[in-house]
Formats: C-alpha cells, structure tokens, sequence
C-alpha cells in the first residue's frame, strides 16, 4: 500500500529508527505454531463448569424458581442465584460515575430478555451441566414485551428497566443527549431545499472467533485469580471488587492476550459470577460462553434509527442539520449511555454546518443489551450521513465528492459540540481516493488544502 | 459411563488416552494431550478453528469423536513444524502478516498444509476454495491467500532444490 | 436481466479516544540489568498488535532497537491502570504514556552513561543499535549494555520510568451539548465500485478504493492489516450481518456462522488504498487512532454505489439480496418498496 509523503511533509519528520516501519508482529511466531496461550488453553485439576439457565421470555415476572432437582444431581457441585451475589445490582460504567445501577448479575424478580441470566449451575463437567440446566424449573409469568424504539418511547409503553424509571437514559434531566448550536429553523427557513430521510440498521454481532470466557482459580492465601479475555482488565476488577462486595486485592485480572474483540469483549459479564463460583466452591470455575449465547446472549452492536433532515442551498452549501437519533440499549445500559453520547459528538460528520441540532436517545428495549463494537457510536451515524450526502448531491445535481469538498470541515472551524477544528483532513483523502480510483472530481478541488485558508 | 481406550498417532507420537464415550477429538487433544494449538471457536462445525488431519484428510476435531481416530495418525498445528524448522507456510504467515488475533491461525495452517502436500502449486480459486471452511474475523482473508501462495512458491522452490 | 455495475463513495472521520472518562492509560518502564527495557502495562492486545507497535514507542524514545525492548501485559497485580482496548484508543492513549515512561527512563539511561563516559548527558545520544555516544564523535560511546550493568552495580541507580496520559475530563454541557469528546481525529474516503444482479439482487463489491490519513503509520504493515481487515468488516456490515433478520421483531436470530452470514475468503474485492499522514500534535509520533474508522467508509460508500447501479435505495442496514430486489421490482412498478 501506498504511503504518500509529499502530503503534509511540513507537519512532519520522517527520522525515526524503530517507528515508520513494519517489524514482524511480537506474537506472529506463537500464532503460526499454536504456541499463543489464550485463556482457555489452562487446565486446572478440579475445575468445574459454569452454565447458565436462561430466561426463554422476552420480558417476564419470575414467579418461583426450584433448583432441587438439578442440586441432586450427581456430579452438580452447586447452583447459584441472585440471593447468592453479595451486590447483585450493577452497571459497569459507574466507576466513571455513569448510573444509575440497573442490571443483575443474576436475575430477581423478573426477566427483561430472551436469554438473560437467572440461575447459574456448576458441575464436574460441561455435559452434567448442560443436563442441571434443563433440570432448572422457573415459573414465569409473561409480560408485554417492547421492541421498537420508538414504541419504546410511547405513553403507555411496557416499561422495560423499573431502575431507569422511563424507557430511555435520562441525560442531566433530559430525555436524550442534546447538541444545540446555532438555529436550525433559520437555517431551514432560509434553505433551497428541505432533504428529511430515515435511516435504520439490525443489530450485529462482533463474532470473533474466541468467544468470551474466563477461568477463575483460587489461589492457597484466599486470593483469586482469574485468566480472562476482557478488554479491560480493571473494569473488570473493579466492578467484581464491587458484586462480589470484596476487597479489591484479593482479585487478580490476568488476560492481555485475546482471539479478537470488535468491543464484544467489555462487558463484564463472566468474570463476576466467575469469581463468586470459585469462592464459593474453592474449586477452579470456567464460564465460556457457547457460539450460540455469543451469537444471541452477548452484546451485540445497537440496532440504531437515524432521522436526518437538511437544510441546502443550491451551490450545495448546508445550512443546517437537523439528527434524531435512537440507539437500542436493549434491556440494560452497558456502554449504551456512552455510545449516544459519542453519536451526539459525532454529529454533524465532518462537515462545517453553521445550525445544527441533534436530539440522540438511548433508550431501552426487551432485547439483548447492546454495547460497544468497533465504531461505538459512529458506524451508522456515518452509513446515514454519507448516504444523504449522495441524496442531496443527486438532488441538487452536484458531483457527491465536490458536495463533499465544499462542506468539508477545515483546520479552524466550529464544530458543533463546540471545539475548534485542527489536524483536518478530509479534503486530502478525498484528493488521493479521486485520483486512486479516477473519480471525475473537478480539478479546481485538487488545489484545496484543510489548512487555514484552505 | 465407563471410559474408553484411545490409542493414535499424533504429530508422529503414539497417544494413549482413556476417554469418556462420545469425548470430541479436539478435547482429547487440548486437556489430554496438552495440545492447545488447536482451538475451539464453536463446537458446531462452522468455524474451522479446530482443523487437524487425520490420515492426510482434514477434518473438525469439535465434531469427530476421540473413538474415531484409533489406529489412524493424526497432525495438529503443532506438527506442521518439523524439527523445530518451520514450515514455509508457517513462515509465510508471519513474515506476511496474515495473523491478527491468532485464533483461527492453527486452523488456516493446517487447511493450507492439507492443500499444498495435494496441490503444490494451487491456484488463487484453489487456495480460496481450500480454507473457505476456516473463518477469520480479523483479517479481511487477503493476506492469508497471499501467504499461502506464496508459502507454495517456497515449498516448490524448497522441494526442487 | 442483468448485471449493473455502479460506484458510490463516503468520506468519513473518526474520533481517538473518548474523552467522558478522561480516558486515562498508564505505563511503566524499566531497565533490566544487561539493558532490556521491559514495559510494564494492563493492557490488552486484541489481535491488533499492541504489543507489537507498543515495542516500537518504546524503542523510538529510548533509541534502543526493538528488539531490547520487552512488553509485560497484562496483570493487575504488576501492570498499571489502562482503561482498556476500545474507542481506537490503544496506540494513542497507551502509547503517550509509554513516551512519557521511557523518557524518564531514558533520562537516567544518559546520565549513567554521561558518568560512564565523563561527558555532560546533553551531548549524548542513544543511536538506535544499543550504544550510547557522544554526538558527533561516535567512538567516544558505551552500550546500552554496559550502561545498565553500571546503574545496577557501581551507581545505584534505577533506569526507570513512569507514564500517563490522561485528557482532562469533559461533562457534556446539559443544554447546548458543548463538550470536548476526542483529542485528534483520523480521516478516510473510500470509492466502492459494485454490481448488481438485477435478477437476484445480489450485490459483488467489486473493488473498494480508499485514502485514510493515519497521523502515523508506526508500523505501517500492520496498519494496512487494520484497512483490509476493516475493510473487509465494512463489505459484511454492509451486505451481510445481523443478529435479528426480521428486527425489530426478535425471531429467527442466528445461531451459529451457517447462519450468521459473513463473506468468505470467495467474495473479496479489489483492495486499493493509499496511507497519508497528518500528524496529530498530541499523538505519540503524531499517531492516531485507525482500527474502528477502516470499517466504517465502506459501508455507505456500497450503500451508494448501489443505488448508482440499480436506482434502489437501502436505507436500512444489512442490503440484503432481498431487500435490493424488492426495490429493483418496486422502481419497475411491480412491488411495494421494502423499509
């Protein structure tokens, strides 16, 4: 691949001994003859099977829940409920002060998902505990479940998380996370055209091909270490420090070494119960999510609904961009509050609007909590901006890269969350893939530069 | 349930392991035997991370009970390498950069190993063809097949020599 | 019927870091005594190669060879805090705090050998190959070696280094959503060129062409790793993914990769990019980072190119065949449109 160093050459030096070049990868050795040591490839005498019994409901009273017939089971070494958990009630983002609390580690009084945790079992091997887990008996009592966000946000609607009291994350007493700057009605007042669109996605799945897992092993002094796949060693800590309402420095956090994440792999999901398994039972616990749970138990990327509406000139100047915008969160908070917050950001793109307004909720659903995936916050909020781009330049007759180069943000400019623009550029890319791909781009662009004055 | 006998080849040393009835191939090898470098990603079938060779053919030890490999020989990851001396494809993958995470490494490895000792000089639909049974999440497949084309280039050169 | 051939294109940013925590990232670094810096971190390597560029950071300050340089990671007992791997934080955030380390330790380096040698530690310099010397006479010089065995057994000194980044907290202004969410910010434009088959409305990405603007390719490999592999994600994002088929109705979510469907090694399109770097001032070596945005320019840029080929719009993600063709059969008046 191409590097292109005239660009930008002024901002640049390009003497360095061990940086600027491409040293063979530290770990490529290890992964060519399978000597890399992931979690799993630990093997502890004893080590005892973590399973979930999990809620076949979308949304659900639990009436009764009778573990008896699976405890009886020969080679089922203990079962564990929410009355079992020290400090049940979680969210992870609280150690930087994102609440309220509003997930279980292990289900209470209802089930707010298809497949959300609510007895945990564990046994002397996998299949003794897949056979305790269907040995489980809940009695549930279905409740109306919501599954469109926009539902979600309607009187009347079932409410999903009683913790959040509403079906949407409340920001600072708003009922989403505002942008405001300058005025968006002026602008449309004053625009050409109006362009107003819908824009929607599925949720996603990270799929790496190591699903998520642990081993926790205790050690002789009381402590317990725990070999992990996390992304993030000491939310994970921290966060078990606080389930397991325990002192922080008997637990130890040793991964660093990961068979992909994507952002599926920051939840701290199997390292608590994990932890209270094996100090519960003083035996070594592993707790691997199946292909399967990872499939439909582990976060997915949100499903997310985007309204754009524009205000354009006819020289293709935008006046101003109006963003509604709805993340699924699913049942739970996980990073969603973070990741609507960083779609708020993220708008307008990277294009100087002098009026815009952004309204992004984050709101919740009965479905599968959602949480962080490579482009938290960004990836559909470009999809819907880049495909509006098109729209508007169709309309108005443009080339879409010229739109682009006349909107695009430049070294000095206001962003709309209230920064100064430095380090842009957009209009360089857009040069180099013109010219890489043979775009018809009208020469007057190619002398545009993202510096001041540019 | 009374345990089995096991007896088989792997990586030219013979095993013999006592093993649950119903007991899957790639558990035998990574608890038993302690080899870890074949890696399990889905216990299904659909992921090609568990890949190794029976008797020269390329099967999914997720799914292959441990019974059906008595008497046959078996190569995993770790016996790509002879001597210590790695193999071309093995080098290929790592001066080409076709790693990322390194889980579906052992796997790639062992497809293209099963591919070029058949087809010493594949084409690029043969080479596609050959680990399209083996999913990467990381690396787009790009480097992989160039690696491995160029891994046969090697071998060819390596073997006339 | 036929196959149409179109092209659509996406220019796209992507913010380094999220600054609502402060984002903060530590390091630590020592010498051993025969000279081997080892890097003390939390960290976690995803498959990316952290530990890979994050032995160049530390080689480049200290102006060692990358090959004296250890990274030890990741154990709460030993490593400092990091926030984690996300938000294309890791070589930014981790990396700043690794110079700052190694400069301290680097600092200590000098002196050790400015006694060694008995000249000031302003004239020396490290010259990347494991000796010492003094600029402009490079025969007046020590190794690294013997620069760390005299620290531990004649000076009593440590050769070490602590290091932090941290970006001073934003709170999002309730109102006006005034805030400082990132620090820097990496850019690509990417040119899909597609068919379409309008009998199936299957969609073949044909080639994706791209320029991304990195700061700093510090290990330029592996950044391009990071461009085909996301670009790759992007084409699956596209065309392909999703838990939940029918959303927002919950049935029929897949299960296993059978049914989770990706593209295979088969359905690769041409790859061309281009590496431009803009640095960013508070970037280690200007570094950005790029590993979220590469997945990101190619999905509206197929979206596009879609439309350019066959006049349908998708608007909701995955495009699959069937919703192409139910748009395809709408335009010819025969079918209500899908979403």
């Amino acid at each position: 691949m191409e590097h292109i160093r005239k660009i930008f050459a002024d901002e640049r030096s390009d003497d360095h001994n061990a940086v600027g070049v491409s040293i063979e990868r530290s770990d490529g050795l290890g992964h060519v003859t399978g000597k890399t040591q992931f979690y799993a490839d630990r093997h502890y005498p004893g080590m005892l099977t973590l399973k979930m019994v999990r809620s076949p409901h979308h949304h659900a009273k639990i009436l009764n829940v009778d573990t008896s017939a699976a405890e009886k089971m020969p080679g089922v070494v203990r079962v564990l409920t929410h009355a079992d958990v020290p400090s049940n009630i979680y969210t992870i983002l609280r150690l930087i002060q994102v609440e309220p609390n509003d997930e279980p580690v292990l289900a209470v009084d209802k089930v707010r998902f298809k497949g959300e945790a609510v007895v945990a079992v564990l046994a002397e091997s996998e299949a003794i505990a897949r056979d305790a887990v269907d040995a489980v008996r809940i009695d549930y009592e279905e409740l109306p479940p919501v599954f469109d966000v926009e539902e979600a946000l309607k009187p009347g609607a079932p409410l999903v998380n009683e913790y959040h009291g509403n079906n949407y994350f409340t920001y600072e007493g708003h009922h989403c996370r505002r942008v405001r700057y300058g005025d968006v009605e002026k602008g449309f007042a004053a625009a050409d055209h109006v362009v107003e669109e819908r824009y929607s996605s599925a949720p996603i799945e990270h799929a790496p091909v190591e699903t998520t897992g642990c081993i926790v092993v205790p050690e002789a002094n009381g402590r317990l270490t725990c070999y992990s796949n996390t992304q993030a060693l000491f939310f994970t800590l921290d966060n078990a420090g606080l389930i397991l309402n325990t002192p922080f420095q008997r637990l130890r956090l040793i991964g660093g070494t990961v068979g992909g994440g994507f952002g599926g792999k920051v939840d701290v999901i199997t390292e608590p119960v994990a932890f209270l398994a094996a100090d519960l039972t003083k035996r070594p616990v592993k707790f691997s999510y199946s292909r399967e749970e990872e499939m439909q138990v582990s976060s997915p990327r949100a499903a997310e609904r985007i309204y754009i509406k524009d205000g354009v000139m006819n020289d293709g100047r935008i006046v101003a961009r109006q963003i509604r915008l709805y993340v699924d969160a699913g049942a739970y908070s996980r990073h969603s509050p973070y990741g609507t917050t960083k779609a708020a950001a993220h708008m307008p793109g990277p294009y100087t609007i002098p009026n815009v307004q952004v309204d992004a909720h984050c709101v919740y659903a009965n479905r599968t909590p959602s949480s962080a995936m490579r482009g938290f916050g960004v990836t559909i909020g470009d999809f819907a901006l880049e495909v509006q781009m098109d729209k508007i330049a169709r309309l108005i007759g443009m080339d879409p890269m010229a739109l682009r180069m006349l909107n695009a943000y430049r070294d000095g400019d206001a962003k709309a969350h209230g920064e100064t623009t430095k380090g842009a550029a957009l209009v360089e890319v857009m040069q180099e893939a013109a010219k890489l791909a043979d775009w018809p781009l009208d020469g007057k662009y190619l002398s545009e530069s993202s510096g001041k004055g540019g | 349930m009374a345990r089995v006998p096991v007896v088989f080849t792997v990586n030219g040393t013979e095993a013999a392991e006592f093993v649950e009835p119903g007991a899957m191939l790639s558990d035998v090898l990574r608890d038993k035997l302690d080899l870890t470098g074949t890696r399990v990603g889905c216990s299904q079938g659909t992921c090609g991370a568990c890949t190794v060779m029976i008797d020269g053919e390329l099967i999914l030890s997720c799914l292959t009970p441990a019974q059906r490999v008595n008497g046959k020989s078996v190569v995993t990851i770790e016996g790509v390498a002879t001597n210590g001396e790695l193999d071309p494809i093995q080098q290929a993958f790592a001066t080409g950069f076709a790693t990322q995470c390194g889980f579906c490494t052992s796997g790639m490895i062992v497809a293209a190993k099963a591919l070029l000792d058949a087809n010493p000089d594949p084409s690029r639909d043969e080479v596609v063809d050959a680990i399209s049974g083996n999913i990467c999440r990381c690396t787009g497949y790009e480097p992989i097949i160039n690696a491995i084309l160029s891994a046969a280039a090697e071998r060819r050169v390596a073997k006339s020599a | 019927m036929a196959r149409k051939r179109g092209r659509g294109l996406s220019a796209v940013n992507y913010p380094t870091g999220m600054n609502l925590g402060g984002d903060p990232s530590q390091a630590l670094v020592h010498a051993t005594t025969t000279g081997t810096f080892v890097v003390t971190l939390s960290s976690v390597d995803l498959g990316q190669g952290l530990k890979t560029v994050m032995t160049q950071i530390c080689a480049e300050t200290i102006g060692v060879p990358p090959d004296m340089v250890l990274i030890d990671t990741a154990d709460t007992d030993t490593g400092p805090h990091c926030m984690g791997t996300f938000a294309s934080r890791g070589t930014h955030r981790i990396g700043n705090a690794i110079v700052m380390a190694a400069n301290e330790a680097r600092a200590v380096l000098m002196e050790v050998a400015a006694d060694e040698l008995e000249v000031n530690a302003t004239d020396l310099e490290a010259d990347g190959k494991g000796a010492i010397h003094v600029k402009g006479a490079p025969t007046k010089s020590i190794s690294v070696i013997e620069t760390a065995l005299a620290a531990h057994f004649k000076h009593g000194k440590t050769i070490s280094g602590r290091g932090m980044f941290m970006a001073e907290r934003s709170f999002p202004e309730p109102e006006t959503g005034k805030m400082r969410p990132a620090t820097c910010y990496a850019h690509a434009c990417t040119i899909a060129e597609v068919e379409v088959d309008t009998e199936t409305g299957e969609v073949e990405v044909l080639s994706l062409k791209s320029a991304y603007e990195v700061g700093r390719a510090l290990n330029p490999k592996m950044v391009e790793q990071q461009i085909i592999g996301g670009a790759w994600m992007g084409i699956s994002h596209a065309l392909y993914e999703t838990t939940e088929p029918y959303y927002p109705d919950r049935a029929h979510g897949p299960v296993d990769f059978n049914e989770y469907l990706m593209p295979g090694p088969g359905d690769l399109p041409e790859f061309g990019g281009v590496i431009l770097e803009r640095p960013a001032s508070d970037g280690p070596y200007g570094a950005k980072g790029v590993g979220e945005m590469t997945a990101n320019s190619p999905i509206p840029a197929i979206a596009n190119a879609i439309f350019d080929a066959v006049g349908v719009r998708v608007d909701s993600l995955p495009i699959t065949p069937e919703k192409v063709l139910r748009g395809i059969l709408a335009n010819e008046g025969a079918l209500e449109p899908a979403e």
